[in-house]
């Protein structure tokens, strides 16, 4: 067995137990009266789930409208989707509350560590330059964190943004040109060596690397970044209006 | 250096062709193919040979094949997986990355070409109804000539009488085309610069950087192209009532309407320049009638609705990698006019339409799939493109006006897809391997 394998087969089993129980206890209503029928407290949240079997159908409208009205919490089953829809690398993912996102969690080179961390600032230092340089990413939120299981180092690039990424593949392996990110990628186990010429490739690592989240939760569910921004200036045009009425 | 003599001339030259005709084409025997070709090929010209003599020719020739097509020629296994997944899968296969469903869906294509049987088409354009006659017959000889060739199905073509090129909505086209750089073609104003030959012709450098790895063998895809056929059915009544239904009894409000879903009067002048009034003289114009923007003339959308037509397929200053995802389109209109005030007829009209590029999942799909039909386009949340989107009743169309906007709920669908097939232009030489190989 080499390295590669025994990296895939930890993380396998790493995310499979969360993948496995998530699938039982939420997607399918019967295990779900299951696991948490023995615990009182939660009877009523099961009761409440089990006389509506159509919580995905009311979400997926209410993603379509982009209801943010009241807060949403969407459980997904194992495979990131409920229909398979295809893309042009591959499925496409649903709308959730927390919009769209991926989770990519890759095995680091040895001794890769610091490189990988150096990036940190290099980011830090590309936004502070050009503060709209990931914007075509269409981001909320990026989250990178390095973890180890069992000696192995682990990256794992979490990121909240407002588009299914099939959509956007390619602008964002040309931003990741651009900003210098493409080498982190560089840092991880199997990762295309060829892939700035080699978009699909790129595609494939992030799709063969990407976990799907099986709860997604939004306290303002459905919003886009650029929506926000909108709204908080709005309120700050009113504020400033208001100010001025004094 | 574009190798003018080794690309066909389909990609480069457009040439003053009224009438034309599609052959969509079979072959049962891999040796039949090949004869085929070999006749065929030496009424393909390049693009060096086309423009020395366009002023005198009266018809021309392109062909060009599917992937099972190439494979029905007799090109070996290992050379078939070397082109790009989305090519092998064909058009057909890739319905949902297209939004080709309900009415749209493959299943009520015609013509054959949804199935693995489409090898090849020739397209067969001339300059009118006689000499476009005339290369039928001398299609249709070849073909008793040689056994084995299946004609699929046929589609003749026709311009509008028109003193410029138009579609059968009425809208004049063909206003703004990407130039190849190389060929020596100025953009007009506000066109943008030139576009790397590599982003529409295998084997040069494109917008990205040197060229991208080939398939295989060399000889077969150099100078070659992938072109995406459409075969879109035009519902001109169903367009005209709602432009009756939503524009009052005004010519004037009839013709805003139109020109709010094109983002274009049907003058072909653009609203971002003439947002209240229709100028045609601005039409006219190549040194105006193309120099606009969206980011900093129209933010807003008060001239071109966000979700406009021309707006979604050339966000133009509003999309990052703009120059990656340009195409060129080739074709032209199909069947009778409908004229004016008279009711639908139910008549078969439309566009049969290539958009020709270099990487079909890249510069085609992603058109379609993210600016044509993604509900989300700059954030409008429930619109596709209003004229060729995959409408069902649904969707809206957003009109930004002041003081209160206007929202068309529900648009109907003006088009259909009826057929549609990726296929592969190949070179000159190309065709000549082609024509050669053996098994």
């Amino acid at each position: 067995m080499s390295q590669d394998q025994i990296g895939k087969t930890t993380r396998r089993a790493f995310l499979g137990t969360a993948t496995v129980a998530t699938a039982a206890s939420l997607a399918v209503p019967a295990a779900s009266e299951a696991q948490v029928g023995s615990s009182d407290d939660l009877v009523g949240a099961t009761k409440l789930a089990q006389a509506d079997a159509n919580v995905p159908a009311q979400l997926m409208s209410r993603a379509k409208s982009g209801d943010w009205t009241k807060p949403a919490a969407m459980a997904i089953p194992k495979e990131g989707y409920f229909k398979l829809e295809q893309g042009r690398y591959g499925p496409t993912f649903p709308k959730t509350p927390a919009n769209y996102g991926f989770t990519i969690i890759a095995k680091i080179k040895p001794g890769r560590e610091q490189a990988i961390r150096a990036y940190g600032k290099k980011i830090e230092n590309a936004v502070a330059g050009t503060p709209s340089v990931l914007a075509p990413l269409k981001l909320h939120y990026l989250r990178w964190v390095l973890f180890n299981i069992g000696g192995d180092t682990y990256f794992m690039y979490q990121g909240i943004f407002d588009t299914d990424f099939d959509k956007y593949t390619e602008d964002a392996i040309t931003l990741f040109k651009q900003t210098g990110v493409d080498t982190v990628f560089e840092n991880l186990e199997g990762f295309p060596m060829d892939w700035k010429t080699n978009a699909p490739a790129f595609g494939k690592f992030v799709r063969e690397h990407q976990c799907p989240s099986f709860l997604e939760y939004g306290e303002y569910p459905f919003v886009t970044a650029d929506e926000i921004k909108k709204a908080l200036k709005v309120k700050a045009a009113v504020s400033a209006m208001l100010d001025q009425m004094q | 250096m574009l190798e003018f003599d080794d690309i066909q001339h389909f990609l480069l030259t457009r040439v003053p062709a009224l009438t034309g005709r599609y052959e969509f084409l079979s072959f049962q025997q891999p040796a039949q193919g090949r004869a085929w070709l070999k006749a065929i090929r030496e009424k393909v010209p390049s693009a060096k040979a086309a423009a020395a003599t366009v002023d005198l020719e009266k018809r021309w020739v392109s062909v060009a094949f599917t992937w099972n097509g190439l494979r029905a020629l007799g090109v070996d296994e290992a050379s078939l997986a070397t082109f790009p997944d989305e090519f092998r899968q064909g058009m057909a296969a890739r319905w949902q990355v297209l939004g080709d469903t309900g009415t749209n869906h493959p299943d009520n294509w015609v013509g054959g070409l949804a199935g693995p049987q489409l090898h090849a088409i020739a397209i067969l354009f001339a300059r009118d109804t006689a000499e476009r006659n005339r290369s039928v017959r001398e299609h249709n000889a070849l073909l008793a000539r040689i056994p084995g060739i299946k004609v699929l199905s046929s589609l003749d073509l026709e311009a509008i009488p028109s003193r410029h090129v138009r579609e059968h909505f009425g809208y004049r086209d063909r206003l703004t085309t990407p130039e190849v750089e190389g060929t020596g073609i100025k953009p007009t104003p506000g066109s943008g610069p030139p576009i790397k030959a590599g982003e529409f012709i295998l084997g040069y450098p494109d917008e990205d950087g040197p060229a991208p790895k080939l398939p295989q063998p060399e000889v077969l895809s150099r100078n070659g192209s992938y072109m995406a056929y459409r075969r879109l059915h035009q519902h001109v009544g169903a367009f005209r009532d709602f432009l009756r239904e939503q524009g009052g009894p005004s010519a004037e409000g009839q013709e805003l309407i139109a020109a709010k879903l094109m983002g274009r009067w049907r003058s072909g002048a653009p609203l971002v320049l003439a947002p209240d009034k229709d100028d045609p003289s601005l039409a006219d114009d190549p040194q105006r009638n193309n120099n606009f923007n969206y980011g900093k003339m129209d933010p807003q959308g008060y001239a071109v609705p966000l979700g406009a037509h021309i707006r979604r397929m050339n966000p133009r200053d509003t999309a990052v990698n703009i120059n990656r995802r340009k195409v060129l389109r080739r074709g032209a209109t199909y069947g009778p006019p409908l004229p004016d005030g008279a009711p639908e007829d139910g008549a078969d009209r439309g566009v049969a339409a290539f958009v020709v590029c270099a990487s079909l999942v890249r510069q085609f799909e992603f058109v379609q799939n993210v600016w044509v039909n993604d509900p989300t386009f700059h954030e409008l949340g429930n619109e596709r493109d209003p004229i060729i989107g995959a409408q069902d009743g649904t969707y809206d169309m957003t009109i930004p006006k002041r003081p209160v906007r206007r929202k068309i709920k529900g648009l109907p669908a003006f088009t259909t897809v009826k057929g549609g097939a990726y296929f592969f232009l190949p070179g000159i030489k190309a065709l000549q391997y082609l024509a050669a190989l053996d098994g």
